[in-house]
């Protein structure tokens, strides 16, 4: 196969998976430590995708300063009232929790639908973003990298970054670590559970918020793209092992590339399928993901 | 003791309602109108798939996100014979000709025959349903990863049939059936005998089922919803038990989706993909996912109320059908059957387990 077009699908994959670890991390982190599935997770993304629009309509080219904030405030506050409302009653039942953000990501797409309409809105990359690298001689000669999709990659290290010091040098990581791995006994040292969940629960939305930004870059924002990530980005929990930072960040860079290079291969419709397919084998492997978390209980939910 | 399974000759009221509900539904014909009665044959085919979801969901404790998967292996099988019987001898299905395809695809050959296809309706999805459920279950694979792991494969599927055009008609569909076993679906009063079919079959299965659910096999079902471990300790293969169940609710998945097909007289990745996976599920859990009479009852209610919502108010329908997921599962945990017995059947992973772990603790220390 050509290098160049090998390359160039490796570097598209490398910016998808991008997205699809910053979508997952707050999966990975809700179901790892409230055993909560959100389905409804991908709708963040779609939100903070629409913030974004909002923000570049209302202001001028300087747009991206004000997106991100408000991408992630926003789908953070949003997080919040959906846990305070819904999921925390749900403790306990993570299949009833499946179904019950499921109906939630229904309202949510179909209000997305009536306020923005169901075509996909464009959002215009910063003058200081479009554009884009391109290698001249050697083997990969005419190559190019689009700003953008290099600023994606960049954005999604630096939150896996963030996350990464938050989760193991912080004391909010250190408590978030403890209920992860016991919860009765974290409470009983004085942890509280119930402010962390809500809190943990609202970062995750944030993040999505955050990815939402990266995603208007890439392509217009439409109801059904937060749908379009969420069984993907299942798939990168589950095979980077329940409530694994680590792991969703592999898994995500193994899923992205996988399928970048079945889509040079085959055509996009075949990709989708053998990488699922491809999970399902690993999964015959490794039942509890990359990097499983150490757990005593004889029962898994 | 635990509550076994209901016995439904308890009431006698009850038993009643349900020789009253039967023969409502078997004189349906006689006095609905023609696209109200097509209306009921289409979501009563449906029902059959809520059976397979009751024993997979609510007797066996495994939520398959997947069900569309075999509802389309299923409907698709009858497509595939209903096409090439439409078609002339000799000559390809018109999508074919369209697709600049020139032999017909070697699995399409053996479906000209009619008793081949009509086995393969119940084979194809069974063995499928089979082949998923060993693969996941020999590896202990629980829970929610099921569900992921179904969905993610419906989405395969559905993707995998809108990529190809030229094989399965990709989104357009397979549709533009006449005859079938020599009868012409166009034809006057074909419709009704549909529905009679569509009845007779809906209630086989679900005698079938209680009978399935009386025996021996169904109670070690139902110990495993309750306790997987414990039954393992008992001496049982969870696994050999999981794998059956998971087929026979595939088969009945296929089984609904041939019908449905012929109802219909067309099937399409749009109608099997993730959404009508999930709703399945959910009509199941708003009627009652431990009831037969409630999980079916849930879905034909479900998919009339959909029908006749979704054509008053298109744009409402998505938020009454959202609501009303979340306020089952918050206010409803056991469907509306479970209301109306009364029983609380307790949700699972709370007590038990708990003690079970700290034995195990205890144990390892």
């Amino acid at each position: 196969m050509d290098p160049v077009f090998l390359s160039g699908q490796l570097f598209t994959g490398l910016s998808v998976a991008s997205l699809l670890l910053l979508t997952a991390l707050g999966l990975a982190l809700s179901f790892g430590l409230m055993r909560v599935i959100n389905m409804a997770h991908g709708e963040f993304l779609m939100i903070g995708g629409y913030l974004t629009y909002l923000a570049a309509k209302m202001t001028g080219p300087g747009y991206l300063w004000i997106a991100f904030p408000l991408a992630f405030l926003g789908t953070a506050l949003l997080g919040a009232l959906l846990e305070t409302l819904v999921i925390r009653r749900l403790y306990g039942r993570p299949l009833d929790t499946l179904l019950a953000t499921w109906g939630i990501s229904l309202i949510l797409q179909q209000a997305a639908r009536q306020v923005f309409g169901s075509t996909g809105v464009p959002v215009t990359a910063p003058a200081w973003l479009s554009g884009s690298v391109t290698v001249h001689g050697g083997v990969l000669d005419g190559l190019s990298f689009p700003y953008v999709r290099l600023f994606v990659i960049v954005l999604a290290a630096l939150v896996l970054g963030v996350m990464w010091w938050v989760l193991t040098r912080s004391r909010l990581g250190m408590h978030v670590r403890a209920v992860n791995s016991n919860r009765e006994m974290a409470s009983a040292l004085g942890v509280n559970t119930r402010r962390l969940d809500l809190l943990v629960f609202s970062l995750g939305a944030g993040i999505a918020g955050v990815a939402g930004v990266g995603l208007a870059l890439l392509a217009p924002v439409n109801p059904t793209v937060g749908a379009a990530y969420i069984v993907n980005a299942f798939l990168v929990v589950v095979v980077g092992g329940v409530g694994s930072v680590l792991g969703a960040g592999v898994a995500a860079l193994l899923l992205g590339f996988v399928t970048a290079l079945a889509e040079g291969l085959t055509s996009s419709s075949l990709a989708q399928a053998i990488m699922l397919i491809l999970v399902v084998a690993f999964l015959q492997w490794k039942p509890r993901g990359l990097f499983p978390t150490q757990s005593r209980a004889l029962e898994e939910s | 003791m635990n509550p076994g399974p209901r016995r439904p000759t308890a009431s006698p009221v009850r038993a009643a309602l349900l020789v009253l509900l039967a023969l409502a539904l078997a004189l349906a014909p006689f006095y609905l109108g023609a696209y109200t009665l097509t209306l009921l044959g289409r979501v009563l085919a449906l029902g059959v798939a809520a059976i397979g979801i009751m024993v997979v969901w609510g007797r066996t404790g495994i939520l398959s996100l997947g069900q569309g998967l075999f509802f389309g292996l299923g409907g698709y099988a009858l497509a595939m014979h209903l096409k090439l019987a439409a078609t002339a001898k000799g000559e390809l299905p018109d999508f074919m000709v369209y697709n600049g395809v020139e032999t017909l695809p070697w699995f399409w050959i053996p479906f000209a025959s009619a008793p081949f296809a009509l086995l393969m309706v119940l084979v194809l999805p069974a063995v499928a349903a089979g082949l998923v459920a060993w693969l996941m279950f020999r590896r202990r694979i629980t829970g929610v990863y099921v569900s992921i792991i179904t969905q993610a494969l419906v989405l395969a599927f559905v993707t995998w049939l809108n990529g190809s055009q030229g094989l399965t008609s990709g989104t357009n569909g397979i549709t533009d059936f006449q005859t079938f076993l020599g009868i012409d679906l166009r034809g006057a009063g074909v419709a009704r005998s549909l529905y009679w079919v569509t009845l007779l079959v809906l209630a086989a299965c679900m005698a079938g089922t209680v009978w399935l659910l009386g025996t021996h096999f169904g109670r070690v079902l139902t110990a495993i919803r309750d306790n997987e471990n414990r039954v393992r300790f008992l001496g049982y293969n969870p696994a050999a038990f999981k794998i059956a169940a998971f087929a026979f609710g595939g088969l009945l998945s296929g089984l609904s989706g041939a019908l449905y097909t012929l109802h219909l007289g067309t099937i399409s990745p749009a109608m099997i993909g993730v959404t009508f996976s999930i709703e399945l599920v959910v009509w199941v859990a708003l009627g009652g996912r431990n009831s037969l009479l409630g999980a079916v009852g849930g879905l034909v209610l479900g998919q009339i109320a959909k029908d006749k919502i979704s054509s008053a108010a298109p744009d409402a329908w998505l938020y009454v059908m959202g609501a009303l997921f979340v306020f089952v599962v918050l206010a409803l945990p056991q469907g509306v059957a479970g209301l109306l017995t009364g029983r609380r059947v307790r949700p699972r992973a709370t007590q038990p387990v708990q003690a079970v772990q700290e034995v195990n603790d205890v144990v390892s220390h």
